[in-house]
C-alpha cells in the first residue's frame, strides 16, 4: 500500500484517497508539433523498474495536484512536491541519489 | 414558497452511536486567495472567524469556517441567512478574484455521537482517526465507502460529516449498517 504525503494540504493520503496521473514531467506537444514529438508525448513512456516520476491527484482530499518520486520495484517512497515545476527539486534527487548510487539520475 | 427539508429530514438512529440528519445547514463555497486581507475580512463579517490554518476549521456564535483546500472554504452558517450573508460576501468581495456560492442544499450533514464515534468513522475512511491524527479542530476530507465526504470532530465523542446531498440517503444507511450492535472493531475505544 503506497502512502503519499500531499504537499497541498499535508496529509499522509492512503493510495485510495488518491488518483495516479501516470508519469511527471512529459513535454507537451500540441497542434503543428511533428509526427515523432506528438507520438512521444502521446505514448512514448518510460516505464522503468525504479526511481519513477509521478503525477498524482488529492482526489477525496483537497483535490490538488502534486509530484511523487517513488520506486516502482519496492514502492519505497522518496517524496513528493509541489506541481508547479517542470522538474523534480535538487535536494529530493540528491536523496534518491544517496539511496540508490546506480541511478542514472533524472533525465527529462 | 416550496418547503425546504434537509437530505433525510431530520432522521436518527440509535446504535452503538447515535446518527442523526442535523436538519438544513446554511452552506457557502468561498474560493479566493486566503492571504488577501479583503477575503479575510469578508470572511469575519460571515462567520466572526479568522481565516483557518490548513487544514483547520474554526467556530464561532455566528458560524463556521473550514480549510477545505489551498483555495477553498466551507462557511457553515444558519440556513435562513444564506442569502443575506451572500451578498455581504459579494459586496466585500467585488474587486477581488474570488467566488461565493450557496451550496445548503446540495449537501447533507449527519452528527455521529458517541464513545465509537472514532471506530465508525474508521469503518469507512482510511484516514487516521487516532486523537494525534484527528484532533477536535481538524477539518479531515476523505472518503466513506467510495464516497467523497468531511468530517471534523467536535469533542471526543461527537463528529460532524459533511457530504453530497444525492449520496445523503446512502451515507446514512452506511453509517447506520456502520454503528449495529456488536459490529465495532474497538480499536479507538
Ligand atoms: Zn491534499
Amino acid at each position: 500500500m503506497l502512502l503519499l504525503n500531499c504537499p497541498c494540504c499535508g496529509i499522509d493520503a492512503d493510495e485510495t484517497e488518491l488518483e495516479a496521473g501516470g508519469e511527471a514531467h512529459i513535454t507537451r506537444h500540441g497542434a503543428g508539433a511533428s509526427d515523432d514529438d506528438f507520438e512521444t508525448y502521446m505514448f512514448m513512456r518510460k516505464n522503468p523498474k525504479g526511481v519513477h516520476f509521478e503525477r498524482w491527484r488529492h482526489a477525496y482530499g483537497c483535490g490538488k495536484w502534486f509530484h511523487a518520486a517513488r520506486c516502482t520495484m519496492t514502492l519505497e517512497v522518496f517524496g513528493t512536491y509541489s506541481a508547479q515545476t517542470l522538474e523534480p527539486p535538487k535536494a529530493l534527487i540528491n536523496k534518491i541519489k544517496k539511496k540508490r548510487p546506480d541511478w542514472e539520475g533524472f533525465v527529462k | 414558497m416550496s418547503n425546504a427539508v434537509s437530505a433525510m429530514n431530520g432522521a436518527s438512529f440509535k446504535g452503538s452511536v447515535t446518527i442523526k440528519d442535523t436538519g438544513l445547514q446554511g452552506m457557502i463555497t468561498l474560493r479566493g486567495d486566503f492571504k488577501s486581507a479583503v477575503v479575510a475580512k469578508a470572511l469575519k463579517t460571515a462567520t466572526g472567524t479568522a481565516m483557518p490554518e490548513t487544514g483547520q476549521i474554526l467556530h464561532s456564535a455566528k458560524g463556521s469556517a473550514a480549510w477545505m483546500s489551498p483555495d477553498e472554504l466551507l462557511l457553515l452558517v444558519d440556513y435562513t441567512k444564506v442569502d443575506a450573508i451572500i451578498a455581504k460576501l459579494d459586496k466585500a468581495l467585488s474587486g477581488e478574484h474570488a467566488l461565493v456560492i450557496n451550496v445548503s442544499d446540495a449537501r447533507a450533514m449527519f452528527e455521529i455521537k458517541g464513545a465509537a464515534t472514532r471506530d465508525i468513522l474508521a469503518k469507512g475512511s482510511p484516514a487516521d482517526m487516532s486523537k494525534e491524527g484527528l484532533p477536535v479542530g481538524v477539518m479531515r476530507r476523505s472518503r466513506l465507502g467510495q464516497l467523497a465526504v468531511a468530517f471534523w470532530m467536535d469533542d471526543e465523542k461527537t463528529a460532524h460529516m459533511v457530504c453530497f446531498r444525492s449520496v445523503g440517503e446512502h451515507v446514512f444507511m452506511w453509517l447506520k449498517n456502520a454503528s449495529e450492535k456488536g459490529s465495532l472493531p474497538k480499536y479507538y475505544t
